[in-house]
């Protein structure tokens, strides 16, 4: 199973669940299957027609997903999937 | 970068920098580059609190601080660089007079001044490198858009509640290669109100320690040369895991700074640009009134804000004054007359109305609604 780190943002949609497991193939199916277990993760996750939000970075390893294959990026069973949003304070 | 060759120490200076020039891999020369450095730190809050005392403890001859705000209670809890005695003092002068007691053989200079697109080229140009510690999404592009069309380095660092993010843009090694910058991370802004800031979610008072000093240790590291700055890498802390991640970056052929199509030569309205502003209505015309004003003989102008090569494949007789180009070319824009003003499908003539209007007061320009798309669609139906 492949692991979704949540960043700190975003845990009080996930139960304060840092990570999390997932079975599915690809990244943009491991994110749909996550925002259907926690739905108020959703809005956050993809925008109004369903593309992941533009400020996130989603990395697998330590490559980010648009220099490989996107949402269609494969997930293993060793994958580590990071969400990393834009944050701003200072 | 002035010439660091030439840069004495006095007798209490080098008794001061000593366990720098006993590092092997640092010495005299490293710590001659840093007091030839002009280092511009933006913002002298949470971050800016550990970067402005270590990088004058440090020993850079030259440190800028942007800062307009005063210090006030809440910031104690996090801030390092002010005390109690501070509250209500602006936050330059109380950060000078505290870097100055820790090093008085270096210079402050305070802009005491918001970031803007107006001021923020003649400041950023004054200084080799810039550390970015602002507070919020429109200042973070601005620092970004500044640094690269001023080809300055931008050490980046980010912190909210428990998490903190750092890296090094636009910074060009010895080869000439440059790396990506923060458009190329964040293409766009998220909507407002999605992400909240500091000042809404909180943080942990000793993040921006942790984070700050990193963002220090970085700035040293690109003015000595001494060793690899964080560029190309994104560092991400979460101190309720305790879990560090890096990750890579690259360029964007997309970015529209140094992408491949470059659109963004100078500054732009960056809290318009983050949703923040409320988008001003133009004023609309439909393709049917334009086209009874033309059987009227109506007097207007008609101007094609399209490129060239659109207009080449098809146009309707208007002036064409390619978007890029609207505010040099905004005196061969009619005042005495209505203007009609069109692209493909209306969302650059627009932002050029909006443009056009902000900056030289126009009152007279009408967006046509759906472009020459509209237009053509229209006519070519009358016509068949």
């Amino acid at each position: 199973m492949a692991t979704v780190i949540i960043p700190t943002p975003l845990r009080k949609f996930t139960e304060n669940n840092a990570r999390l497991e997932t079975d599915e193939t690809t990244v943009k199916s491991a994110l749909r299957s996550l925002s259907e277990k926690y739905p108020d993760l959703r809005r956050h996750l993809f925008d109004d027609s369903g593309n992941i939000r533009s400020f996130l970075n989603i990395f697998v390893g330590e490559d980010d997903i648009r220099d490989r294959n996107q949402g269609d990026t494969p997930l293993d069973s060793n994958t580590v999937l990071s969400i990393v949003p834009a944050i701003a304070g200072g | 970068m002035e010439s660091h060759k030439n840069i004495q120490f006095s007798r209490a200076e080098l008794a001061r920098y000593d366990r720098h020039i006993i590092i092997p891999d640092f010495g005299m020369e490293a710590q001659q580059k840093l007091k030839a450095a002009r280092v511009l730190v933006i913002g002298s809050g949470g971050l800016g609190s550990p970067l402005l005392l270590y990088l004058a403890a440090a020993g850079v001859g030259t440190i800028g601080i942007v800062e307009f705000d005063t210090v006030d209670d809440s910031n104690l809890q996090r801030q390092v660089l002010y005390g109690q005695e501070d509250v209500g003092r602006l936050k330059a002068d109380a950060a000078r007079a505290r870097l100055q007691s820790l090093n008085p053989y270096i210079d402050i200079i305070l802009h005491h001044t918001r970031l803007t697109s107006e001021n923020a080229l003649d400041i950023v140009r004054q200084y080799d490198v810039v550390a970015d510690g602002t507070d919020n999404f429109p200042t973070r592009y601005l620092v970004n858009d500044a640094c690269v069309l001023a080809g300055k380095t931008n050490v980046y660092a980010s912190i909210f509640q428990f998490e903190g993010q750092v890296s090094v843009f636009n910074y060009t090694n010895s080869s000439g290669e440059t790396g990506p910058n923060y458009r190329d991370l964040y293409p766009a802004p998220p909507p407002p109100g999605l992400v909240p800031s500091c000042a809404e979610g909180g943080v942990l008072g000793v993040l921006p320690g942790i984070i700050g000093s990193m963002q220090a240790s970085e700035v040293i590291k690109v003015v000595t040369g001494v060793g690899e700055p964080l560029s190309g890498r994104l560092f991400i802390f979460d101190a309720l895991q305790f879990e560090t991640r890096i990750f890579k970056i690259r360029r964007r052929s997309d970015n529209p700074l140094n992408g491949d199509h470059p659109s963004i030569h100078q500054l732009i309205d960056y809290e318009f640009f983050c949703g923040l502003k409320e988008v001003k209505p133009v004023r609309e015309i439909s393709v049917e009134e334009l086209l009874n004003w033309q059987t009227a003989g109506e007097q207007f102008q008609l101007i094609d804000v399209r490129e060239p090569a659109e207009y080449e494949s098809a146009n309707i007789g208007a002036l064409l004054i390619p978007l890029a180009t609207v505010s040099e070319k905004q005196e061969l824009i009619s005042r005495d007359t209505r203007v009609v003003i069109h692209c493909k499908s209306g969302a650059r003539s627009a932002r050029a109305i909006r443009e056009l209007e902000d900056r030289f007061g126009f009152n007279n320009l009408y967006n046509l609604t759906g472009g020459i798309t509209e237009y053509l669609r229209l006519t070519e139906s009358v016509a068949s």
